[in-house]
Parts: structure tokens; sequence; C-alpha cells
């Protein structure tokens, strides 16, 4: 039945994240942790994550938790997405979020080598951006994140140069 | 429900069903349906609901205003302006006869959300006292009440909660029974002697359930309440008299009835037009100005501020002419086929439930449905891979996916040029959903 792009759309470990998601079950961090959380809704269908983000003193994400419903994109999106995260610092965070961003702009074309490897499992997001309508959908925990980041109240280290 | 299927092929024979020619000749009309999509697969479009395809009449009817007529309409005294005129008011004439009105019932909008608008702002404006003792029955306060219903898209909705945010008047609404048909048994005790409008749809663009109008009228008739259909779903599918329904207020859009986007129409009775202030004022709807204060067109004018959509308002009329052309009955009759050919491909496919009627009897070949799990952008996802166009989402109604405890559907809807062969389409690419998915038959996940 299938062209073969619904496999590049649906890679196993999209499917294998949307199943069994990690990170899920919202909670209260320890108090030396500050805490953002953020509730975002894609209006269009009505998929919605809330997500919180812990940071410690050294501005470390400790942790990542979420709940949601929605697609199996936007909720393997989010699984991902901590696996990532967690015990990066902020610059990482950000970056790691900018090239999640420029990869769903590529149109399904992919990044380099070195940016995808950076992206491990979400890496596997590259055919979701072939589709304009499901960029969204991947991008729903990602736009949480950098929100309950903000409402963390952490500002970013100048970055080394 | 095969008995029933046969019963509706009955009537559709006898009511004139479009042959494999007639509607081979009707698709022919369509240019857009004969394109191909990703990997050279045929369309098969199956979102009408949200969007209908257009004639080529009715391409050519813009068209051929810009290339032939195109003048400011109401204004300037050499030919072209008088042919725009007559080209901008003769549309009126072909929808407004379409839908079993006059010409000076018929206001143009942007769409329909404008329309339903329009009445609600213009409620708002006489509960300030604007349109003086005439439009004091428009106006609202403390203790009145709006009812609505769980079934009503985002357009007959919001402006009625914003309309009684305005004025201190009361929200209150109709449920929804477990077929998704509104709980007309509530209209005795949720419509009374306080509510001033009645606002419901004629046909759930969710679940395609059709509202039996003619008994809401006679309950908001009893209390003296105003009666604002949308008829979004239903002018473009069933032949619909608005005079007969009796209903004091209409809207409906051209791009859902084969015409362009960007027109929609207002029905309201001639006695409340009259009666009704303006909502967006300035050019165009006047008769005089001064620098103090004016006076107000007539309607439809009188709601008709502004440049208009020209061409799109002369689409519209070709589109009306289109249908009537078919005949109304004959396109019930094939949608009323299809709805059967639908529900039995939903029904066909373990693991799918439909959210609405499962019976072909008073609903649009409009079909919503969920997938056990399969979220429904998934299910959309993988039927646009065998080229079947779908809705996936809340279809701008989240009060009554939330009745049914679903944050989305898919959705099938059918129109006068989709044919058998789409909809078994459709049935192969449903039917590889679940197990693409990697769940199989009773598995629910």
């Amino acid at each position: 039945m299938s062209t073969g792009s619904m496999e590049q759309l649906y890679q196993q470990v999209i499917l294998d994240h949307a199943k069994f998601p990690h990170g899920r079950g919202l909670g209260v961090a320890a108090a030396d942790l500050r805490t953002g959380e953020s509730h975002q809704v894609n209006p269009t269908c009505g998929d919605e994550v809330t997500l919180q983000v812990d940071l410690d003193d050294a501005g470390v994400v400790r942790d990542v938790r979420w709940e949601g419903q929605g697609c199996s994109i936007s909720q393997a999106s989010v699984s991902v997405l901590h696996d990532l995260v967690v015990d990066h610092d902020l610059n990482a965070v950000d970056d790691l979020a900018d090239t999640f961003r420029a990869l769903m702009q590529s149109r399904g074309a992919g990044l380099d080598d070195d940016a995808e490897e950076k992206l491990g499992d979400a890496a596997a997001f590259t055919g979701v951006g072939k589709y304009s309508a499901r960029v969204k959908c991947a991008l729903l925990g990602w736009v949480a994140l950098t929100d309950a980041l903000i409402k963390t109240g952490a500002t970013r280290t100048p970055e080394d140069s | 429900m095969t008995s029933t299927l046969d019963e509706t092929r009955d009537a559709a024979r006898t009511a004139g069903l479009l042959d494999d020619v007639e509607l081979a000749a009707v698709r022919a009309d369509f240019p857009l349906l004969s394109r191909t999509l990703r990997g050279g697969r045929p369309l098969v479009y199956l979102d009408s609901g949200a969007t209908s395809q257009k004639p080529e009449v009715v391409l050519d009817a813009e068209q051929d205003f810009y290339v032939q007529r195109n003048a400011a309409v109401h204004r300037g005294a050499h030919q072209l302006a008088e042919e725009a005129t007559e080209a901008f008011e003769d549309a009126r004439d072909r929808v407004a006869s379409f839908v079993g009105v006059s010409p000076g019932e018929l206001v143009w909008t942007s769409n329909a959300t404008a329309g339903i608008n329009l009445v609600a702002y213009a409620m708002s404006n006489a509960s300030l006292g604007r349109g003086g003792s005439a439009a004091e029955r428009f106006a609202l306060r403390a203790g009145d009440e709006i009812v609505v219903t769980e079934a009503e898209h985002h357009a007959n909705l919001v402006p009625w909660q914003e309309l009684a945010a305005r004025t201190g008047a009361t929200l209150r609404w109709l449920g929804l029974d477990d077929d998704g048909r509104i709980r007309a048994d509530e209209l005795d005790t949720v419509v009374t002697d306080r509510t001033k409008v009645l606002a419901f749809t004629h046909a759930s663009n969710v679940t395609g359930a059709i509202t039996p109008v003619a008994r809401f009228v006679a309950r908001a008739r009893e209390v003296g309440a105003l009666t604002v259909l949308d008829a979004c779903q239903s002018v473009p599918h069933l032949p619909v008299d608005l005079h007969a329904l009796g209903v004091d207020f209409a809207a409906f859009s051209g791009h859902k009835m084969l015409g362009p986007t960007g027109v929609g129409a207002l029905y309201g009775r001639r006695e409340l037009l009259e009666a009704m202030p303006p909502v967006t004022t300035g050019g165009s709807m006047v008769e005089v100005v001064t620098m103090e204060t004016t006076t107000y067109a007539p309607p439809p004018q009188r709601f008709e501020a502004g440049t208009q959509m020209v061409s799109q308002a002369v689409g519209m009329g070709a589109a009306a002419s289109y249908l009537a052309e078919l005949g109304m009955d004959a396109v019930a009759a094939h949608e009323a086929h299809l709805t059967g050919l639908l529900l039995d491909a939903v029904a066909s496919v373990p693991g799918v439930r439909v959210i609405g009627p499962t019976d072909t009897a008073d609903r649009l070949a409009t079909v919503a449905f969920v997938v056990d799990g399969v979220h429904a952008h998934d299910v959309g996802q993988v039927l646009d891979d065998a080229g079947v166009a779908v809705r996936v989402g809340h279809h701008c109604a989240q009060p009554l996916h939330r009745r049914f405890g679903v944050a989305a559907t898919a959705r099938a809807t059918a129109a006068v040029y989709t044919t058998d062969e789409e909809i078994a389409v459709f049935r192969e690419a449903l039917a590889g959903v679940r197990a693409f998915f990697g769940l199989t038959d009773g598995s629910g996940a």
C-alpha cells in the first residue's frame, strides 16, 4: 500500500518513542532545583503538552517531565527531547533546540553528519520536514521546553568564544 | 444497514441519482480533480466539508468578470459600472433564489463566520440603543438568554459567547445524544421565555447529523426568540428553502458550495433586516452623511460597507446556478448513496468507530471517525499516502469532541463529484492504518 515515504516519515525510533514514551508524568522537583513549566497547544489539531524542566544552580537541566496527548510525531518528539537535554547546560540545550529547528526547516534534506550525530534519536525526525503540516507537531515539545526554561528565570551565560 | 442502503439507492434512483455518465461529466467540470499527488497517485478528495473544489463555470465567471466587466459597483454612470453592478446583483438573485429567499434579504459577507458575527454585533449595537425603538427586539440585557448547541462549529458559538459577555446575557446550550444528534427533547426546558436567540446548525460539520429545524423554529416562536441557522453544511448538499424552514437568519459560505473563498451570504427576514442597526459602517451603506450624523441605506446595502468582494460574489452566483442546474434533489440523492458507502467503509474496518449517527437517516455524507490506538493526524497521514485527502483535528468543534471524550477525529466528507471508486480507495487505505502502526485487530492499544 505504502510508497515507502510513510516508512521514511514514521521511523521505527519514532514509533517506539510514541508507544513507550520517556519522561512522562509530572511531579515536583527537589527543593534546590528551579522548575519551569509550560503548557502548549497546537490549535489546529488540539494536541497538547505540559512540560516541566528542572535546573540546578550551575544551569544544568536535571530533569524534564511531561504530560500530553497527540499524534505519534508530537508525543515521540517530546520523549526524544527528554532523552537529549537532561544533564546538558543551558547553552547546550539552546544549541540542540536550534539544531532541531534547523532539521525541521530542511524540508526532509537533513543536516550535516555532525549536527545529526548531536541530535541522536531526534535525527529520525528528518522526514517530518517534508510535511509542512507536521512540523508543528514535532516542535510542540521544543516550544514548551524553551518557554519552560524562560519560566525558571534562568539567564544564559555568555558563550565562550 | 444493507436494507437501509438499498432503500437509499431506490430513493436515489427515483429522485434522479446521477448515473455513471452524468457523474463523469460532473467530474470533468472540476479541473483539479484530475491532478495527481506525490508518487503519481490520483487524488481522492474527501475533504469537501472543509472546502469544495470549483467547477470551471465558477472559475470562468470570476475570470470573465475581471476580463469583461470590472468596475466599481453601485456607483459611476458609465457602461462598465452598470455591467459590473448587474453582474453583482444578478449573482445575488441567483444565490437568493437558490435558498428560496428574496434578493433584498441576502447580504453578502466575507464568509459565514462574518455573517453570524454580523447578527451578533447588530444585537450588541441594539443593546446599546442603536437603531432606536425599531431595534429594541434585538437588544439583550442581564437575565436574557442565548441558546446554542454542543454541536456548533466555533463560528456559531464564540460570537454568542462574546455577545453574552458584552450584554450580560447568559449563554445556555442543548446537549448531544450518544449518536451526536442535538437533544431536541431539551428544547422545552432550555429554551424559555428568557431566550432571545436560538442559534443552531442545520447539519453538523463533524457528525453530519441533520437538525430537525421545524421543531427548533416552532419552539423559538413559542417563546419569541430569534432563530439563527448555520447553513454552511446544508446548502451545498441538500435542497434548502430558508423561507419554508422559517428561520429568522441563516449564514452560509461560498467556498463550501463550489464557489470561491472570500464570499458568503447572510439571509435575514426582510422585516428584521429593516429594523436591524448596521455593524460595519462607512462607504456604500449610507443615504445622507453630514459632519454630525448619517442615515443608512436600506438592507441589504446597509450591511455591505466598503468595496465588496464582487468577483467572488459573481463566482458564488455561478456556483448556485451550477448546483441548481444539476438539481439539488439529484445532488442530495447522490450524496445519500455515498453516505451509505462511507458508513459501510468505516464499519468494515476493525478498530474504527464513528462519531455521529451510524445509520443513513437524516445525515450528510460527513463521517467523522476514531481509529483505536492511532491519533487522527497519523490516520490522515497514512490516508494521504494513498492519495486520500481527509480532514483531521477538531474541525473547529472542540466542545463536540470533548462531549465524546476525544481531542481529534478524522473526517471524510463527500460531495456531488465523489465516486464509489474513491470511497473504495478510502476503505482500502483505512484498512491498512492500524497495521502500519503495529496494531493488530482487536488489540486496541
